[in-house]
């Protein structure tokens, strides 16, 4: 869908926000297809109000209002048209929105590059990144706080997970956002498609420190990101996390 | 003195009773929305059901016959009311007091011997849940009866007599609360 | 009709003013007139969106000059900064939007409207305002607390609302659970007579067709209120357990689960927008009618789509939580029912839209205000949209579209639609005329700071900025000199906006110093309210002259006839000599 493509990159062409994955134009282009279709009835709606407000003005020459109580079909219809078509824009809208819903949030891609652990507590982002052996929950993971490293063009599963109250794992440029509640994990997907370093947020109130809840993503290219792993993987595979937390890659 | 408002019945109902099932409806959303997330949560919890397994289902049924007999007196109550014998009503309604009274220290009995036995709100989710309904429950039993003082003590004066109808309603409505409460508290283990 | 001439005395505005000594007031609290406890409601109401706006102004001013010390307050904390945002949307909702819109006026429209000399159980409407007022000290004081307020947002989601380790505020929380939870009574022993007066006590003759919309409306928003606010009072009381007793309703660990509260919320929350929703749309159609001379286009229409709209209420509930960590297969149930509501709603403007065709328009201060709820709302409601699209949710959830998007909705409601109500009904509340010059500067100095300051708050939001965030500096892409100068002019534009309403208590002032006198029927309506003395008398009518009523509210301009308005009262025999 290349001419779709070009309307989903939109908000990336007027340099209100970045587009950093797979499924960012997806979702950027059901949000430019709702702003149209709204958009055009919003205007129409608002002109038809204008003008009937300057047409219908009193000008003090004594006409009088016209008697419709909107009963006969000859009027009704005015109405129920209109709303015929809000029901079918309104489908239009249901269809597209199913299919980037389905794309983001229920049909997880198979067998990705990596898994990443993502958990949310007061009031920082502890992740849990495979080490130099690509496994989750083995010797040689590495823990870093607020620092998400992920390599370019790769697709990442993560679980995120919460330790005390609600968070919510934000990242604008990849249109992902998704709550962590503690007692549960719940999987996602992600894919990467532009290197740089962009904000994580936690898009859900979790008391005091919420604002500086403040985490940061490392999208490398691939030998950045293996000389990242290189350069922390814990010296004796058991060290706690924190001792190895790297200082801002 | 009453506004000329009230004294008028479009609907042909009388307004006491529009405000009685109001209020009635109001109840039933309220404690639906409790049960509701009872049963959500114990569909969730099997292990819920040894904790059930505590509370004396005897007791419990002991309780229900005590509400759904006070449920007859109101009945009786309503019926000598409709025939303006305002003293019988008011006997009626306080044999009604009398099974909320019964009912009450039942349940008094009930709770201390459970709380005695280290069965308390916080000891599980189910235990949360049993103080919470139930004492939502004896709280709206207490409440009736109080109302239905008062109401007993004008109509002996053969005084607002319709009052007795309303305030029967609400004893139904709280015994059938029970009737919910009972089976999901006490009989599901 | 005892004590009469007391309540009568009380129901001008400027003897509450004027109360001196214990014997005035006694009888101003005590009193069971519905206008009078109308006032009590409007009065608490407006007093609270001074709170309210006071809040608004100081977390802008923090959003806008980070770390400054604002004038008035100080300087704000995290801490300090969420518990303003948190009451500011509950008192705006509970406080402001609810007792103003459906209390203050369900009270005074009703009896009036269906010709009824008062509600029909004028000592449970009192005991709904102290309840009310209870709640108000409570609110008010969970603010002030050991602690502060209560800092959990308005949704207070568990487990941060449910547990003081985590939200640090022992008492605010539970005294804003408690406080809530009062408000929520009165409302419900308010509904027993909004609905119960209109049932019953309708003058003779009028037709269940026949009663005003403002007063279906505020009848249908008050039954949406009692069906689903049941649940979350069920909520509240676990929520409390769990804050002081240390039950686990909403505690993973112990078998309990946070999502459960969002349900409860949620289903009350959503049905709870159109319950504000709606007495403000009937406001604005009764006004639309009087000054555009029209008669409603399709009155039934409006009531059954307003019903419409009502039962699907309940259905969408979940178009909040979409990434809430649901059953992603919900969300695909709940777009398609969020969606469908538009079209109930579309069809509500669409009727007010043609009402105005061939109507003979009169732009004074009222009508104006009810145009720009219209145009004002639009904006509101389609942004609705984008945001029910689940696909696009996931990118503006919590984010400031979210923010725009219902003040959008929330603004034209309880501070636009509540103007135009106020300055609508004022000369029937207070006996006297406001000034129009003055109202009219009012109003445009009010509408367009309002679009300066939300239409930047879109861009904001599509641009990432998330809610609740007390300062951006540390995001480098929300920290970008552009974002930051927005949040300025947002802030900037408020400060006109505050300082502009002080032309309306100016108005309001020498109004009732010196305003002209009003009569019985200033705008030439025709429904029941307009035909007795401004203010109406305790009892509202003449007990002899009790209203009654021989056709519909809205026939205006009706041809052949000498006036374009025919009051409902008006007896048939008349207009056979008209025509
Ligand atoms: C009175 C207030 C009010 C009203 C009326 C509405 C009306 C609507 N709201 Fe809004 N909403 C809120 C108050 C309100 N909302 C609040 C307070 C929140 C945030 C709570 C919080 O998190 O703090 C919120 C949040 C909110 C969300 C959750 C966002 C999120 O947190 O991620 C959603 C999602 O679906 C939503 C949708 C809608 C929709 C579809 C309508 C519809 O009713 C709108 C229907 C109206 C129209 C559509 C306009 C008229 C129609 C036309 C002009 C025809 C053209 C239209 C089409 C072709 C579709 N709202
Ligand atoms: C009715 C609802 C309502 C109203 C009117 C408002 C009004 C305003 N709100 Fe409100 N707001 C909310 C409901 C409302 N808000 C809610 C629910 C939230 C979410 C809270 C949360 O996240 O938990 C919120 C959050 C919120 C935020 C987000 C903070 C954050 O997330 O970090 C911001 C930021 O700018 C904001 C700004 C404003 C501003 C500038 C106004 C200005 O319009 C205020 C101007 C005030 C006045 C103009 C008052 C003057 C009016 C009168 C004197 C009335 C007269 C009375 C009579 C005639 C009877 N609001
Ligand atoms: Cu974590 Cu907000
Ligand atoms: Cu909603």
């Amino acid at each position: 869908m290349g001419f779709f493509e070009s309307w989903g990159h939109f908000f990336d062409r007027i340099g209100l926000i970045r587009i950093g994955s797979t499924y960012a134009a997806d979702i950027d282009f059901l949000i430019f297809l709702v702003l149209v279709v709204v958009g055009v009835w919003f205007l129409a709606a608002e002109l038809i109000f204008v003008y009937f407000i300057m047409k219908f003005r009193e000008k003090g020459d004594g006409r009088r209002a016209d008697y419709i109580d909107g009963k006969n079909k000859r009027h009704k219809r005015w109405i129920t048209y209109p709303h015929l078509a809000v029901l079918v824009f309104d489908v239009l809208i249901i269809v597209v929105s199913f299919n980037v819903w389905h794309r983001v949030k229920m049909d997880l891609p198979e067998n990705p590059d990596a898994v990443i652990r993502i958990t949310g507590q007061q009031w920082a982002w502890i992740i849990q990144h495979p080490g130099p052996d690509g496994e989750l929950d083995t010797a040689d993971d590495i823990h870093t706080v607020d620092e998400l490293h992920v390599e370019n063009e790769k697709l990442y599963h993560f679980k995120l997970e919460a330790t005390d109250v609600l968070h919510s794992f934000s990242v604008p440029v990849w249109r992902i956002k998704q709550d962590a509640i503690p007692g549960r994990s719940i999987t996602g997907w992600f894919q990467p498609t532009v290197t740089g370093e962009f904000d994580l947020q936690c898009a859900e109130i979790c008391g005091f420190g919420h604002t500086v809840m403040q985490g940061r993503v490392f999208v490398e290219s691939a030998e950045e990101h293996a000389a990242w792993v290189e350069a922390n993987t814990p010296e004796e595979a058991a060290a706690p996390a924190a001792d190895n937390t790297p200082s801002a890659g | 003195m009453r506004p000329i408002a009230t004294t008028r019945a479009a609907t042909g109902i009388a307004t006491g009773k529009l405000a009685v099932w109001w209020v009635l409806a109001s109840e039933v959303v309220i404690f639906g929305g409790l049960l509701a997330s009872y049963v959500m949560f114990r569909l969730g919890h099997p292990e819920w059901a040894d904790a059930a397994a505590v509370t004396d289902t005897t007791i419990g049924a002991f309780n229900t016959f005590v509400l759904l007999t006070s449920s007859l007196t109101a009945v009786l109550a309503h019926q000598a009311a409709e025939r303006g014998d305002g003293p019988k009503a008011a006997r009626y309604l306080y044999f009604t007091i009398l099974g909320a009274a019964t009912f009450i220290g039942v349940k008094t009995y009930e709770w201390w011997y459970e709380i005695s036995h280290g069965y308390t709100i916080t000891s599980n989710g189910f235990w949360a849940f049993y103080y919470s309904a139930a004492g939502l429950h004896a709280f709206h039993v207490i409440a009736g009866a109080v109302i239905m003082a008062f109401v007993a003590r004008d109509a002996a004066k053969n005084l607002e007599l319709h009052r007795v109808e309303l305030i029967g309603i609400y004893w139904h409505f709280v015994d059938i609360v029970w009737i919910f409460l009972f089976p999901l508290l006490y009989i599901a283990k | 009709m005892v004590e009469p001439a007391v309540d009568l005395t009380h129901a001008h505005p400027h003897d509450d003013h004027a109360h001196h000594g214990p014997e005035g007031w006694k009888k101003y609290l005590w009193s069971t007139d519905h206008k009078v406890i109308a006032m009590q409601y409007m009065f608490t109401g407006m007093f609270m969106a001074l709170v309210g706006g006071f809040m608004a102004y100081v977390f802008r001013m923090q959003l806008a000059f980070p770390g400054m010390n604002v004038p008035g307050f100080g300087m704000v904390s995290m801490g300090e900064y969420n518990a303003l945002v948190t009451n500011h949307g509950t008192i705006m909702i509970f406080w402001v939007a609810m007792p103003v819109l459906l209390a203050a006026f369900g009270n005074f429209l009703i009896p009036l409207m269906v010709g009824a000399d008062d509600m029909v159980f004028p000592k449970i409407n009192r005991l709904s305002f102290q309840v009310f007022f209870v709640s108000t000290i409570v609110i008010l004081a969970s603010l002030v607390v050991e602690g502060g307020g209560f800092a959990g947002a308005w949704t207070a989601y568990p487990p941060l609302s449910a547990n003081e380790t985590y939200n640090l505020t022992p008492l605010g929380s539970t005294l804003w659970v408690v406080g809530v939870g009062l408000e929520f009574v009165a409302f419900l022993l308010g509904g027993i007579n909004f609905i119960t007066t209109l049932m019953n006590s309708r003058a003779p003759g009028m037709r269940a067709f026949d009663v005003p919309l403002v007063v279906w409306m505020i009848v249908v928003a008050s039954i949406l209120f009692m069906l689903s606010v049941g649940p979350l009072l069920a909520g509240a009381i676990m929520l409390i357990f769990d804050q002081t007793l240390g039950t686990g309703f909403f505690n993973p660990a112990t078998g309990g689960d946070p999502i459960l509260w969002q349900h409860l919320f949620w289903f009350f929350g959503h049905p709870e927008v159109y319950v504000v929703l709606l007495p403000a749309m009937g406001v604005v159609i009764e006004i639309i009618a009087t000054f555009s001379r029209k008669k409603v286009f399709g009155y039934r229409i409006v009531i059954f789509t307003v019903v419409a709209t009502g039962v699907l209420s309940f259905f969408v509930w979940a178009h909040h939580q979409f990434i809430a960590g649901i059953d992603p297969r919900m969300a695909n149930i709940f777009t398609i029912t969020t969606l469908l509501i538009s079209v109930p709603i579309a069809e509500l403007c669409f009727v007010y839209i043609a009402t105005l065709y061939g109507g003979s328009i009169r732009l004074t201060t009222p009508m104006l205000w009810a145009l720009a709820f219209v145009a004002e709302f639009l904006i509101g409601g389609v942004t609705g949209i984008f945001l029910g699209a689940a696909g696009a949710d996931i990118y503006f959830h919590d984010t400031y579209f979210v923010l725009a998007h219902f003040h959008y909705t929330f603004f034209p409601i309880a501070i636009i639609g509540t103007y135009a109500a106020f300055t609508y009904w004022f000369p029937k509340m207070f006996g006297k005329m406001m000034d129009d010059r003055l109202g009219k500067w009012h109003f445009w100095l009010t509408i367009i700071p309002f679009n300066m300051i939300f239409i930047p708050l879109f861009v904001l939001g599509m641009g990432g900025q998330h809610r609740r965030i007390s300062n951006y500096s540390g995001f480098s892409e929300l920290a970008r000199d552009g974002f930051q100068d927005v949040r300025v002019f947002a802030t900037v534009s408020l400060l006109i906006m505050l300082a502009a309403q002080l032309i309306f208590f100016y108005n309001c002032w020498k109004t009732w110093r010196s305003g002209p006198k009003a009569p019985k029927n200033p705008w030439k309506a025709n429904s029941l309210e307009w035909t007795t003395e401004s203010p109406p008398p305790h009892g509202n009518w003449h007990p002899d002259e009790m209203p009654v009523v021989y056709r519909g509210p809205y026939e205006f301009s009706v041809p052949g006839r000498a006036d374009d308005y025919w009051p409902q009262n008006e007896p048939p025999r008349r207009d056979r000599r008209d025509s």
